[in-house]
């Protein structure tokens, strides 16, 4: 967008574009502040009780008592490195498996409906099951977010890597090329797409299995202050956990996207 | 023009499936010797694809043989469409079968830039696919198999995408590409001038199962380009001899 203008016409239409895009930013912002300073003088108005919906003011507050005590950082800290961990194994075994399936076309028809099945089950029912076979702590809460990143993974790699045309495999054996040339030089490059579109959902994913997680079962981290924040009803704790989940899982979003436009170009 | 180079003897092929059984070449005999550009023509579906197919070594036949009279004879493919990658641009498609037969080296790589500059895509090599002209496309994949610097090229309708005009000189180029080179061709096509218009010899195939039908001499000279030939007043002649055949 940061092109010369060739001619005033051109120059008028880029600075149209450079108004709509400041419009869009303006209101988004617009929106938050308006939302949240409703939220304050709701809540200092009294128009709804404050101790149920908690506020602005109150959550910044509880935030800095957090960080005040040292236990911000730990909390933020395990829940992000759950996660993180939970994403890149899930995200990783994934793209491994949909590869082998590629690969051994027969073992794929044999797993199908085994992977349809996994695929549309939720796979946080599994948590209580994870608890007695791995224990109680932090493996449990890592695996369930590889679990439910895992599967969809896979689905989306692997269709990702069907859609490679035979025509353009054959081009390939034409030119004398074995099946891993077919499949990185072919296959792969096709599955780019979708492999990020897989990143996109399983970042995602992989929060909601962590917070599960630790709702289940835990001693620390966002999911552990809410389910504490709910029993003792500080839902000012509660409040300033989904705050700071927010700031995390879209910070974490736009890494993807962010290496997602770096791949393109 | 001497020697052999290439022998099917009572070539079969059938095509299994589940609804049943293709039978798409019977008892075929074919012959090309080196340095010989051959045209294949018939009906559409009667088996042309497939005999390419058989003698790239990317299907095996039903019965008969297939000899290779000269020892680690290099073939080129280019199918029927380009199918460029789209991925890769013009440049890195170009050098995709060097670089999958491990054959890229500084001689190979320039010998193929030189090729891009020759028929006039010098300046596409960092095109992707997606910004060419169904003509130019066509070109990249022709010098895609030529960068291969193959002994026997086998062209499936390689001119069958294009407009009359972009055709025509089209087949022209690569006619004297095969002939400078002095490389044995086989041209599989539908378009009878284009195969009196370029081939030594024209086998004309039956319909399905594809067999030999007739064999026609085309006595133009080599060193004669498809665009004159096409206004000798034989070329006619060819052409309605090859038409007959046709005929069912
Ligand atoms: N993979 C396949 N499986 C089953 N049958 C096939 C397969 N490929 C081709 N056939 C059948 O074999 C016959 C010959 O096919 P082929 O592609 O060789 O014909 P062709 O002469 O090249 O046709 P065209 O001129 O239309 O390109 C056709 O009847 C086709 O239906
Ligand atoms: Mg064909």
């Amino acid at each position: 967008m940061r092109s010369k203008p060739v001619s005033d016409a051109h120059a008028r239409y880029l600075k149209s574009i450079r108004r709509d895009a400041r419009h869009v930013r303006l209101s988004q912002i617009g929106i938050l502040l308006f939302v949240l300073l409703l939220w304050e003088i709701g809540a200092d108005l009294r128009w709804f009780d404050p101790f149920i919906l908690s506020s602005p003011s109150r959550v910044i507050a509880t935030i800095a008592r957090l960080y005040a005590d040292g236990s911000l950082w730990l909390h933020i800290g395990t829940t992000l490195s759950e996660t993180v961990l939970g994403f890149l194994l899930g995200t990783a075994l994934g793209a491994l498996i949909a590869v082998l399936l590629w690969w051994l076309p027969k073992l794929n028809r044999i797993l199908d409906p085994y992977l349809v099945v996994l695929n549309a089950l939720p796979k946080i029912a599994l948590g209580p099951v994870l608890i007695v076979w791995i224990g109680a702590g932090m493996a449990s809460i890592v695996v369930m977010g590889v679990l439910v990143s895992l599967v969809v993974t896979t689905v989306t790699v692997l269709n990702g890597f069907l859609a490679a045309t035979d025509e353009k495999q054959l081009l390939m054996r034409t030119l004398g090329a074995t099946k891993l040339q077919i499949f990185t030089k072919v296959v792969l490059p096709a599955g780019v797409p979708d492999l990020i579109s897989a990143l996109k959902i399983s970042v995602g994913m992989s929060w909601v299995g962590v917070i599960v997680g630790e709702y289940l079962v835990s001693k620390a981290g966002l999911g552990y202050l809410i389910v504490y924040g709910g029993q003792v009803f500080k839902l000012d704790l509660v409040m300033a956990s989904v705050a700071i989940l927010c700031v995390l899982a879209a910070l974490m979003y736009y890494a993807v996207a962010f290496l997602e436009k770096k791949v393109r170009t | 023009m001497q020697s052999e180079l290439l022998t099917l003897t009572g070539v079969s092929l059938a095509y299994q499936t589940v609804a049943g059984e293709t039978v798409a070449i019977r008892d075929l005999n074919l012959k090309i010797k080196e340095g010989e550009f051959l045209a294949i023509v018939g009906p559409s579906g009667c088996g042309k694809t497939s005999v390419l197919s058989l003698i790239m070594g990317l299907l095996p036949q039903s019965a008969g043989t297939i000899r290779c009279e000269k020892p680690d004879l290099r073939m080129g493919y280019m199918l029927q469409r380009d199918h460029l990658l789209d991925h890769r641009t013009v440049e890195k498609n170009v050098l995709l079968g060097l670089e999958v037969q491990h054959r890229l080296t500084e001689q190979s790589r320039a010998n193929a830039m030189h090729l891009l500059d020759t028929y006039g895509l010098g300046d596409f090599k960092s095109y992707k696919p997606q910004q060419l002209s169904g003509g130019m496309r066509q070109k990249v994949a022709l010098i895609r198999t030529l960068a291969l610097e193959p002994d026997l090229l086998l062209l499936d309708e390689p001119f069958s995408a294009l407009d009359y005009q972009t055709r025509l000189n089209l087949s022209d180029e690569v006619y004297r590409i095969i002939r400078r080179e002095h490389k044995s061709a086989i041209l599989v096509t539908h378009d009878i001038s284009e195969a009196v218009s370029m081939a030594d010899r024209v086998a004309v195939f039956s319909a399905r199962p594809a067999a030999l039908k007739a064999e026609i001499p085309i006595g133009f000279p080599a060193s004669m380009p498809p665009l004159e030939r096409r206004r000798q007043a034989t070329f006619h002649d060819y052409f309605d001899r090859i038409w007959e055949e046709l005929q069912p």
